[in-house]
């Protein structure tokens, strides 16, 4: 059989660990994004955005340094838990979800920022607090912004190589990942199985993509109108 | 409701609020062009902007109050807004907007409540609608509708109904004067359209540049002297400086003299609150000017002044002319009427202008 489907299965399951955590940890932030009127903002987004530019070998290493035995999160995770951050699964989880962090808050600040500040303002002197506010108008009038988010979130830590490499090694069954995988057939010379895995991903990807487009492009029912 | 608010805003150019009024329960118009400042004093009301400086009370609760730092959350106000965008929410039903503010009741009250004011609102018929499947009309009463129902203290109504003809806007009116009968609060109605004013008003607050410049009944207010900024965003081609120099209550109008080459002009003018020697500016439009070639006999228009063309002006399809009597006015006639007056430079003419076409306004120092 020429694709590891534990493989797959085990990349399947970092994805969307990831986009589920960076729904819970983006919304906050792309929220702050959004409305803050701090003067020094940019700040902010500019570290949100780094992931971006930065090569994931760079961020892959500084994130293995964190979560080994001489950081302080290290030493504090290996005293909660007896074993290192580095090389688990988890550990791949921590370093997916700073890698794709600017992938889930940048659609959702864009989104969040796009509606209409009078319905904002109205929903208020109706009585409701920010955070009915948030659930009942911006939420529901930026959901393709939060689907987006979290699709690109997925496909993001779905194709990842750089930071998996550095920050989980290749173990089988627990950080091993379909570009890894495929990597590794390259190596050793076999290129029909590399294709087959590869092509995989690149379906995986382009149904995402797909998806997401067709959504925010459909006029609709939950995007604001004038 | 009493309100005293400074806010100044950083925008270029530099504005400032400056405010200080009563609203007892009922309508109470503000007045004014646009850039007075009135949609920034509802803000400081509702809470939405904080002023530098003020107090706001609402019978007997204090909303804010500078100099005991209160300053109560927006949703806490007990408040009703209408914005001039109506800022319907757009994924619900018109059944839904208008239960928005209704969370803190059980179910059942909150069905009986909102069905009394889609009842009052006449848009009973529409509750499972579509808020982008709705009329402009039917936006504007569930916007009333989904604001009343909360029962507020107070009601700010941002130029609701301008995009209305008027036929829709005086039945929205009708319905909102009736529920205002029952429901004794003070309400803000922010317009700029002197109609609106003389069909609402009790009391109208007239907004100029961030000051209130004067206020009582809408004869009263609309009988003062307008401030010069105002009547200049109307657009006046023609404005003078003059002196008022006979008032004639008995006529229903004043001598104004404007300074002119050689000797004075004078214009018959409307009368407003002013006394014989009051300097004043006066306004009047290229286009409320008629011309005539010869003397005209016959007129009510009080004001024929005798001139000459100066010059003669093709502006896309208006004839603007400028004819030199003791000063020089601006005219707007229509290609049709220079052809068939045979209009030239240097042709002797008479101007004549309608008492009701000369505005007078308060003179800016």
């Amino acid at each position: 059989m020429a694709i590891d489907w534990q493989t797959l299965w085990l990349t399947l399951q970092l994805a969307f660990t990831v986009s589920v955590l960076l729904l819970l940890i983006g919304l906050p932030i792309a929220y702050w994004i959004a409305f803050s009127s701090w003067r020094w903002k940019f700040l902010v987004e500019a570290i949100v955005a780094l992931p971006i530019v930065l090569p994931p070998t760079v961020l892959g290493f500084y994130v293995l340094v964190a979560l080994g035995p001489r950081s302080p999160v290290g030493r504090w995770w290996i005293s909660l838990t007896g074993h290192t951050l580095a090389f688990t699964f988890t550990g791949l989880v921590v370093g997916s979800i700073i890698y794709s962090l600017p992938f889930a808050v940048q659609p959702f600040a864009t989104s969040f920022a796009a509606v209409d500040r009078k319905l904002i303002a109205a929903s208020a002197t109706l009585g409701a607090s920010s955070l009915r506010t948030f659930l009942r108008v911006i939420a529901p009038l930026s959901a393709s912004g939060l689907f987006a988010g979290a699709a690109l979130s997925f496909a993001h830590t779905m194709g990842e190589f750089g930071v998996v490499l550095m920050v989980g090694g290749n173990i089988p069954g627990s950080t091993r990942t379909v570009s890894i995988d495929i990597y590794d057939r390259v190596q050793a010379s076999d290129y029909v199985g590399a294709n087959q895995t590869a092509l995989v991903l690149l379906m995986l990807c382009f149904v995402l993509l797909t998806m997401v487009y067709s959504l925010n492009r459909r006029p609709p029912l939950l995007n604001s109108v004038k | 409701m009493q309100c005293t608010i400074r806010k100044r805003l950083a925008a270029e150019p530099e504005f400032s609020l400056d405010v200080d009024f009563e609203a007892p329960p009922g309508f109470t118009i503000l007045f004014g062009a646009s850039g007075a400042g009135k949609t920034t004093l509802l803000d400081c009301v509702a809470g939405l902007t904080t002023p530098d400086v003020a107090r706001i009370m609402v019978s007997e609760r204090v909303l804010f109050d500078s100099s005991s730092r209160v300053n109560i959350r927006v949703p806490q106000r007990r408040l009703g807004y209408v914005f001039q965008t109506l800022a319907l929410f757009p994924h619900m039903t018109v059944e839904q907007n208008v239960c928005y503010g209704l969370k803190h009741l059980p179910a059942s009250e909150r069905k009986q409540r909102s069905a009394a004011a889609l009842q009052a609102f006449r848009i009973a018929h529409l509750a499972g609608r579509n808020i982008r499947d709705i009329s402009g009309g039917e936006s504007q009463r569930t916007a009333l509708a989904r604001t009343l129902v909360t029962d507020p203290d107070v009601l700010l109504l941002d130029e609701p109904l301008a995009a209305l003809d008027a036929s829709t806007k005086s039945h929205i009116i009708d319905d909102l004067r009736e529920w205002n009968r029952t429901h004794r609060i003070p309400i803000l109605y922010v317009t700029h359209s002197r109609e609106e004013v003389f069909a609402l008003g009790e009391r109208v607050i007239l907004l100029d540049a961030g000051r209130i410049v004067a206020q009582g009944t809408p004869h009263e207010v609309m009988m003062a002297p307008t401030q010069e900024t105002v009547a200049q965003l109307a657009g006046f081609e023609n404005t003078f400086d003059c002196v008022i120099d006979a008032v004639l209550p008995e006529r229903g109008t004043m001598m104004c003299r404007i300074a002119g080459e050689g000797a004075p002009m004078v214009l018959e003018t409307p009368l407003v609150r002013g006394g014989v020697g009051m300097p004043m500016r006066v306004g009047v439009r290229a286009g409320d000017i008629l011309l005539a070639t010869s003397p005209p006999v016959g007129l009510s228009a009080r004001n024929v002044i005798p001139g000459r063309i100066v010059s003669l002006d093709q502006r896309d399809v208006i004839i603007s002319a400028r004819v030199k009597c003791r000063v020089e006015m601006e005219v707007h006639l229509t290609i049709a009427a220079r052809d068939s007056l045979q209009l030239e430079i240097g042709r002797e003419v008479w101007l004549v202008i309608k008492t009701h076409s000369c505005h007078l306004m308060q003179k800016t120092s």
